[in-house]
C-alpha cells in the first residue's frame, strides 16, 4: 500500500475553527483585500437591489392594468401600461447587466491579488514551514479556495443582501396591499430562520472536511507524478491507484453528506413558504368572494409572493456557498497567519558589515585577522518544531574558516552537514550561539545582504523554468552579463550548454528541456560561482559527475576557491582535497579539524568515512550514523584560536 | 535534509547530446492534440454507466417541476371557479384548492430533497470515475511522457480541470434540466391556457436561442484561454514551492513575484473577460424576455378588454410568463459552467487520448521457473536499437547477454548510453528495434507484477512519499511484515538512523522530526529494492549521495542478501566495479570493452585509464 495516510488532527492543515468564531467574523477578514474595490462592489450591490425592486414593481403595474384599463376597457390605458412594463423591463435588464459589468474586473483583481499575496507570503515563510506542509495543500489554497472566494464575492455576498432587501420590500408591498394576507405569508419566517441557523453550523464542518480532503487528494496526485519513476520501477501503480481511489471515495462520502444537508434545508425552504402562499390564496379567495378584496389586488399579491419565491429559496444555497467561502477564508489565513522570516535589522546598524560585504571577491584583506572569514561560535541548532527536550541536531559548533580558506565538512550520513550549511544563508536560524561573516553577525545583516554575500550549491540541483543563461546568472548581481556567464560555465565544465538547441537561451526546468543530474549539478555549480561571491557553500557539489568531468571541475574550482572563503560538504576524498582543511562532524559536534592526511592518521572515524576502513567502535557494517558514542567524547579542539569565548 | 522535493525529471545522461529544437512539439502547448469528438465521447462514456440513474434523477426533477408549476394553475382555478362557487356557498372547490396547494407544496419540497440527493450521487460517481481515470491513465503512461508533460500541468488536469466539471455537474446540469423543463412545461401551459399568448411566448425563444449561440461561441474561446492561464499559474506555483531552498538562497523572491504577477495578470484578465461575456449575455436575454412580457400583456389585456379572454387566464398567463423567463439567468450560469467544463474536458480528453508507449501486454506470458537454486535470471539484449522520439539513435544495434547471477558494472562517459540501457532493461522504454529478453521472455510480454518481480531499478533520485518511513520501504513489497522491513533496513545499514528518528519506523517523513538527508533517502530507496527481492537489480547512479561506508554497506548487501541476483550497476565512481564480475565500457551506444575487472585494469584500454584516474582521486 502506498503511504497516503489521511491527515491526523495534529496535521497543521487540519485545524478546526476556534470556537465562537462565526462565519461572518471569518469572512470579515477578507475586508483588506476587498477594500480597494469597495466602491464598485457597493455600487453593484446597490444597483442589484434597485434592479430587484424594479422587478417587484412589475406586478403593481399589472394590478393597475387589470383593475384600471382592462376592467374599464380603455385601449389607451392598456398601451400606457404596456409601455411602463417595457420601460421597467429594459431598466431591469440594463441594471442587472450593469451590476455584472461593475464587478467583473474588480473581483478578478481581488482573486489575483489574494493569490499573489499568498505566493509572496509563501516564498518568505521559513523553510521549516515548507518542510511541514505538503505543497498540494498549499496549491489547493491558491487555486480552488480562492476561486470559491471570488464566487462568493460575486454572488452570494451580493445576493444575500439583494434577496434580503427584496424579501423585505416584497413583504412590505404585500402588507400594504392587504395586511392579513401579508401576515399569513410571514408565518413560516421563524421556523425557516431557525432551520437555517442549525444548517449553517453543521454545513460548516462538513465543508471544511471536504476542502481538506481535496487538499490531500492533490498531494497524492502531486507525489504520484513526482515519484513516477519509483512507482513504475516497483510496478506499484495499481496500489497507488487504490490509495487514490480510497481517498477519492472518502471525498465522495463527504460530498454526499454535504448534499444531504443541502437537500434538507432546500426542502424546508421550499415547502414552508409555499404552504403560506397556499394559505394566502385560500384566505384571499374568500375575501374576493366576500367582495372585501379586488381580484386585481389578489393577482398582484400572489404575483409578488411568487416573485419572492426565488429569493427565499436561494437563501439555502447562498448560505451554503457563504459557509464554504468562510472555510476557504480560514484555510487561506491559516497560511497567511504564519510568521514570515523576520526582516533583517535597519541598514544603519550594520553599515560597516554591509560595506565589507558589498564588493565580493575584492580580496579579504579588510576582514583578515581573528575576526575575518566565516566563524561559528558555540552554535547550537534544533529544528523549531522539534520538542524542546530532544537532543539538538548541532551542538557547540565552533569553527573558523579564515578569509580565503576553504574547509571541507565531512561526517556520516545524516550527521547534520546539510543542516549546518543551511544555517549560513539563514535558511534556518541558529537556536543559540552565532555565526559571523568577516566579523559581522549574520543576524545583524539583512537576509538580502547576507544571501548576496553567500552563494550556495545544494545537493539537489534545482533549475527553474528559465533559460540556461538566466538560471546561471541568477546567482549574480544585476550587472553580470555574457562574460560572467561564460566564465562560470567554464569553471563548472558546463560547456554542453552551448550545444543545446538554442545554446544558453534554451529553456530548462519544469517547462523546458530536461537535463541529466550531472548537467543540472554543473549548472547549479556555475550559478554558485558566477557572482564571484565572497563566501561559498557547496553541498556535495560533484556527486553526480563522472571521474573525468569531476577532475576538470576540480581543477577549475581550485582557482575560484583560492579567492573565496568556502565551506564544502564532501563525501569523497577527491572533493575533500579541494579544501585546505577538513572538519569532521560527528554526533552534532565538530570532533576534529585538520588536513586530510592528518585526520586520516589521527581519526579512526574519519578514516572510516574516507576509505571504508573499519569503524572506530563497531564492526564496519553498522557504521553510518553513529551518534551516541561520539557524543560522550569531549570535542577535540584542534582549532587553534577558537577556544571557548 | 527533507521533503520529497525532487524537482525536475532527470532523464539520464543521454540528454547530454542535444535534442533537436522542439519546434512544433505538441507538448509545448497546454492542450494535447485531441482527436475530434473525443471530448463529447468522454462525457458520454462517463455518463453511460449512469444512464438509468440519470433517467431516474430527471424523472424526479420532472415530477418536482410539475408540483412547483401547479401553483399558478391553482390560482387561475381559484379566481375563475372557486370564488364564484364560494359566492354560491359551494365551499368544495376552494377546499380542493387548499388541499391541492398543500400537497403540491409538500411534493415540491420532498421531491427537491430526493432530487438533490440523487443527483449528488450521480455527480460524485462521475467525478470519482473521472478522477480515477485521469490518475490511472497518468500512471500508465510511460516515463517518456512524464518527462515531456510537466508535473504542474498534470496536476492542474486532475485538480482545477476536474473541479470545473464538478461545478458543471453539481450546479450546471441541474440548472439545465430545470431550465429545459420549465421552458417546456410553461410553454405547454401557456399554449393550453391560450394558444395565441402561448405562440407569442414560444416565438420569443428564437432570439433567445441566437443569443445563447453567440454567447457560447465567444465564451468558449475565453474559457479556453482562462484554463490555460490557470495551468501556467499552477506550474509556477508548484515549481517555486518545490524549489524553495534555492529560491531563498538566490534571493529569487522578488523576481518570482514579478514572474508570477505576469501569469496571474493573464489569468485575471481572462477571468474578467469571461465575467464580462456573461454580463453581455444577461443584458441581451433579459431585454428579449422583458420585451416579450410587455407584448404578451399588451395583447392579452386588449383581448380581455374585448371579452375574448378570461381575466383569470390572463392572470395565470402573466404569472407563468414571469416564471418562463426567470431561468434565463440560470441558463447563462449553466452555459458558463458548461464552457468552462468543456475547455477542461478537452484537455482531460487530450491527456486520456495519449496511448502509453510502453503498453501492458494483452496476453501476458509467465516467466519460466528458476533454472537453478540461484534467484537471478538471464538478460539478453537481442539486436536492440533505440532512439528518443525527438532525437537521433542512442543505441545503434546492441547485443548483450548477461548470464543469470552475474554482476555487471557499466561505465563510460556521459552520453554513452548507460542510462538508456538501464531504462530499456527496466522497461521504462521499449526498444525501437530488437528485443530485451528475461530468461528468454520478451519484457513486452510480461504483466507488470511479473515484470517487477523480475526487474527492479534504483535511481539516483530518491523520492519519499508522504507517510511513514516503514510505508516508504514497503513500496518494495506492500505485503511485507514489519520484521521483513526492518531486516531490509538493517541489511543496508539504514536501521540505525531510522531507529534514531522520533518515532522510529513510524516517523512520518513529512512531519516533525522527519527530516531525512539525501544519503539517508538513498538508503531507504535501497531498502525498498532489497525488500522487493528482484531477480534482476539495476542500480543507476544509485550511490551518488552515499558516503563511502554507505556505499560499502550497499556492496556488502549485494554480496550477501542479493547474492546470486543478476545485477547491472551504473556508476560514475569505480568503487562499485570492485564487486563486479564483469565490466562493460560503453561509448556512443556501443560496448567498447568487455571483461573481468582485473583483466581490464591490467590492460591499456579506456577502463584502465579511467581506473587509474579514480585510484588517484582516492589518494
Amino acid at each position: 500500500m502506498m503511504p497516503t495516510t489521511p491527515d491526523t488532527p495534529e496535521d497543521p492543515s487540519v485545524r478546526t475553527r476556534p470556537a465562537g468564531r462565526s462565519a461572518v467574523r471569518t469572512l470579515l477578514r477578507l475586508w483588506p483585500y476587498v477594500r480597494p474595490v469597495r466602491a464598485r462592489l457597493f455600487t453593484a450591490a446597490f444597483v442589484a437591489v434597485v434592479a430587484s425592486c424594479t422587478g417587484l414593481v412589475i406586478p403593481l403595474v399589472l394590478k393597475w392594468m387589470v383593475d384600471g384599463p382592462v376592467a374599464g376597457r380603455d385601449p389607451a390605458g392598456v398601451w400606457l401600461g404596456a409601455l411602463y412594463l417595457l420601460l421597467l423591463g429594459v431598466a431591469e435588464a440594463l441594471l442587472f447587466g450593469l451590476r455584472r459589468w461593475l464587478v467583473a474586473r474588480p473581483l478578478s483583481h481581488v482573486e489575483a491579488e489574494m493569490r499573489a499575496g499568498l505566493y509572496r507570503h509563501l516564498q518568505r515563510l521559513p523553510v521549516a514551514f515548507h518542510d511541514r506542509w505538503a505543497s498540494g495543500q498549499l496549491l489547493s489554497r491558491g487555486t480552488t479556495d480562492l476561486m470559491l472566494l471570488r464566487q462568493f464575492l460575486a454572488f452570494p455576498l451580493t445576493f444575500l443582501l439583494v434577496n434580503g432587501v427584496t424579501i423585505l420590500v416584497g413583504v412590505g408591498v404585500m402588507l400594504l396591499q392587504d395586511w392579513t394576507l401579508g401576515l399569513v405569508i410571514l408565518g413560516p419566517a421563524v421556523p425557516v430562520v431557525v432551520m437555517c441557523a442549525l444548517f449553517e453550523k453543521r454545513y460548516a464542518s462538513v465543508a471544511r472536511l471536504a476542502q481538506d480532503q481535496v487538499g490531500d487528494l492533490t498531494t497524492v496526485v502531486e507525489e504520484s507524478v513526482l515519484g513516477i519513476r519509483i512507482i513504475k520501477g516497483f510496478g506499484r501503480h495499481r496500489s497507488q491507484a487504490r490509495a487514490f481511489h480510497g481517498l477519492s471515495r472518502t471525498l465522495r462520502g463527504t460530498e454526499l453528506r454535504k448534499a444531504r444537508l443541502l437537500a434538507t434545508i432546500w426542502a424546508v425552504i421550499m415547502t414552508l413558504p409555499e404552504m403560506a402562499i397556499g394559505a394566502a390564496l385560500v384566505v384571499g379567495a374568500v375575501q374576493v368572494a366576500d367582495g372585501s378584496l379586488s381580484a386585481g389586488t389578489l393577482v398582484a399579491f400572489l404575483s409578488t409572493a411568487l416573485a419572492l419565491r426565488w429569493p427565499v429559496e436561494s437563501i439555502g444555497f447562498l448560505l451554503a456557498m457563504s459557509q464554504e467561502a468562510a472555510t476557504a477564508t480560514e484555510r487561506y489565513f491559516e497560511v497567511m497567519d504564519e510568521e514570515p522570516e523576520r526582516p533583517g535589522p535597519a541598514v544603519a546598524a550594520v553599515s560597516a558589515a554591509s560595506a565589507a560585504g558589498g564588493r565580493p571577491g575584492a580580496g579579504g584583506g579588510d576582514g583578515g585577522g581573528a575576526a575575518g572569514g566565516l566563524r561559528f561560535e558555540s552554535v547550537r541548532f534544533r529544528y523549531p518544531d522539534a520538542p524542546p527536550d530532544s537532543p539538538p541536531v548541532l551542538d557547540r559548533i565552533d569553527l573558523h574558516i579564515r578569509p580565503g580558506e576553504s574547509l571541507a565538512l565531512v561526517g556520516a550520513t545524516g550527521s547534520g552537514k546539510t543542516t549546518l550549511t543551511a544555517l549560513v544563508p539563514r535558511l534556518h536560524e541558529v537556536t543559540s550561539g552565532r555565526i559571523t561573516l568577516d566579523g559581522a553577525d549574520i543576524t545583524a545583516l539583512s537576509r538580502e545582504e547576507l544571501r548576496a554575500m553567500v552563494a550556495v550549491a545544494f545537493e539537489e540541483p534545482t533549475l527553474f523554468s528559465a533559460s540556461v543563461g538566466d538560471n546561471v546568472l541568477m546567482g549574480a548581481g544585476d550587472g553580470a552579463g555574457p562574460a560572467e556567464l561564460e566564465r562560470a560555465l567554464s569553471v563548472a565544465q558546463a560547456g554542453f550548454a552551448h550545444s543545446l538547441p538554442q545554446g544558453t537561451a534554451t529553456q530548462v526546468g519544469e517547462q523546458g528541456l530536461s537535463l541529466s543530474g550531472g548537467q543540472r549539478q554543473r549548472l547549479a555549480l556555475a550559478r554558485a560561482v558566477v557572482g564571484q561571491p565572497r563566501f561559498l557553500v557547496l553541498d556535495d557539489p560533484l556527486s553526480a559527475l563522472d571521474v573525468h568531468t569531476e577532475a576538470a571541475v576540480e581543477a577549475a574550482l581550485r582557482q575560484v576557491l583560492a579567492r573565496t572563503t568556502a565551506l564544502i560538504v564532501a563525501h569523497r576524498p577527491s572533493t575533500v582535497l579541494l579544501a585546505d582543511r577538513v572538519a569532521l562532524l560527528s554526533g552534532g559536534r565538530i570532533t576534529a579539524v585538520g588536513t586530510h592526511h592528518e585526520l586520516l592518521r589521527e581519526s579512526a572515524e574519519y578514516a572510516h568515512l574516507m576509505t571504508g576502513a573499519p569503524a572506530p567502535q563497531e564492526p564496519a557494517r553498522e557504521a553510518p550514523a553513529r551518534e551516541a558514542p561520539t557524543r560522550e567524547a569531549p570535542p577535540r579542539e584542534e582549532e587553534e584560536e577558537d577556544d571557548d569565548r | 535534509m527533507t521533503a520529497p522535493t525532487t524537482s525536475v525529471p532527470a532523464t539520464g545522461d543521454e540528454e547530454d547530446r542535444p535534442r533537436p529544437a522542439s519546434a512544433g512539439d505538441p507538448f509545448d502547448r497546454d492542450v494535447l492534440p485531441t482527436p475530434p469528438g473525443a471530448t463529447s465521447a468522454l462525457l458520454r462514456s462517463l455518463l453511460a454507466p449512469m444512464r438509468a440513474r440519470v433517467a431516474g434523477t430527471t424523472l424526479l426533477l420532472l415530477l418536482q417541476q410539475a408540483a412547483v408549476q401547479a401553483g399558478p394553475l391553482l390560482v387561475a382555478y381559484a379566481i375563475d371557479t372557486a370564488v364564484p362557487a364560494f359566492r354560491a356557498h359551494d365551499h368544495g372547490p376552494l377546499i380542493a384548492v387548499a388541499v391541492a396547494y398543500v400537497l403540491s407544496a409538500l411534493a415540491s419540497g420532498g421531491l427537491q430533497w430526493a432530487f438533490v440527493v440523487a443527483s449528488a450521487r450521480v455527480n460524485q460517481d462521475v467525478l470519482l470515475d473521472l478522477r480515477g481515470r485521469i490518475f490511472r491513465h497518468a500512471q500508465a503512461l510511460s516515463v517518456d511522457f512524464h518527462e515531456r508533460y510537466t508535473s504542474g500541468r498534470l496536476i492542474s488536469r486532475s485538480t482545477t480541470d476536474v473541479e470545473s466539471l464538478r461545478e458543471l455537474l453539481s450546479e450546471g446540469l441541474q440548472e439545465l434540466i430545470t431550465v429545459i423543463l420549465s421552458f417546456v412545461y410553461i410553454s405547454a401551459m401557456l399554449l393550453w391556457l391560450d394558444p395565441g399568448l402561448g405562440a407569442v411566448a414560444v416565438a420569443s425563444f428564437g432570439p433567445l436561442y441566437l443569443l445563447v449561440r453567440a454567447y457560447r461561441r465567444r465564451a468558449g474561446r475565453v474559457f479556453q484561454e482562462r484554463s490555460t492561464a490557470i495551468a501556467a499559474v499552477i506550474v509556477k506555483f508548484v515549481e517555486t514551492m518545490n524549489g524553495i531552498r534555492p529560491v531563498r538562497a538566490f534571493r529569487r523572491e522578488a523576481a518570482n513575484d514579478a514572474g508570477f504577477r505576469v501569469l496571474n495578470r493573464r489569468h485575471e484578465r481572462t477571468n474578467g473577460d469571461a465575467l464580462l461575456e456573461m454580463a453581455r449575455y444577461v443584458i441581451g436575454s433579459r431585454l428579449v424576455a422583458n420585451t416579450a412580457v410587455a407584448l404578451i400583456v399588451l395583447w392579452g389585456a386588449y383581448r380581455v378588454a374585448d371579452g375574448s379572454l378570461e381575466l383569470g387566464v390572463l392572470a395565470a398567463a402573466v404569472l407563468y410568463l414571469r416564471r418562463l423567463y426567470d431561468p434565463i439567468d440560470r441558463l447563462g450560469m449553466f452555459l458558463n459552467s458548461y464552457q468552462s467544463a468543456a475547455a477542461s474536458l478537452e484537455k482531460i480528453a487530450g491527456l486520456l487520448a495519449q496511448t502509453p508507449s510502453v503498453p501492458e501486454p494483452a496476453a501476458p506470458r509467465r516467466l519460466p521457473p528458476l533454472a537453478s537454486e540461484h534467484p537471478g535470471r538471464e538478460v539478453v539484449f537481442d539486436g536492440v536499437r533505440f532512439g528518443y522520439r525527438t532525437g537521433g539513435e542512442v543505441l545503434p544495434r546492441f547485443d548483450l547477454t548477461i548470464p543469470a547471477g552475474q554482476t555487471v558494472a557499466v561505465v563510460g562517459s556521459t552520453g554513452a548510453g548507460k542510462s538508456t540501457l538501464a531504462k530499456l532493461l527496466a522497461r521504462f522504454y521499449d526498444p525501437s528495434g530488437g528485443r530485451v529478453l528475461l530468461d528468454g521472455v520478451d519484457l513486452r510480454e510480461l504483466a507488470v507484477p511479473e515484470l517487477r518481480r523480475g526487474v527492479v531499478m534504483v535511481t539516483q533520485e530518491a523520492f519519499l512519499f508522504s507517510g511513514t518511513v516503514a510505508d516508504n520501504i514497503a513500496i518494495g513489497r506492500p505485503e511485507a511484515t514489519r520484521e521483513e522491513i526492518e531486516r531490509a533496513a538493517k541489511a543496508i545499514g539504514a536501521h540505525d538512523f531510522i531507529s534514531a528518528l522520533p518515532d522510529g519506523y513510524d516517523t512520518d517523513v513529512r512531519k516533525r522530526g522527519g527530516r531525512i538527508s539525501a544519503g539517508q533517502r538513498q538508503l531507504v530507496a535501497f531498502a525498498r529494492a532489497l525488500l522487493a527481492d528482484p531477480a534482476v537489480l539495476i542500480l543507476d547512479e544509485a550511490t551518488s549521495s552515499l558516503d563511502i561506508p554507505g556505499e560499502r554497506a550497499v556492496q556488502r548487501a549485494m554480496a550477501t542478501v542479493l547474492r546470486g541476483r543478476t545485477a547491472v550497476v551504473i556508476a560514475h565512481r569505480l568503487s562499485t566495479v570492485e564487486i563486479a564480475d564483469r565490466v562493460l565500457v560503453m561509448e556512443h551506444g556501443r560496448v567498447v570493452e568487455d571483461g573481468r575487472p582485473a583483466e581490464l585494469t591490467a590492460g591499456t584500454g579506456r577502463f584502465a585509464t579511467l581506473h587509474r584516474a579514480w585510484r588517484d582521486s582516492l589518494v
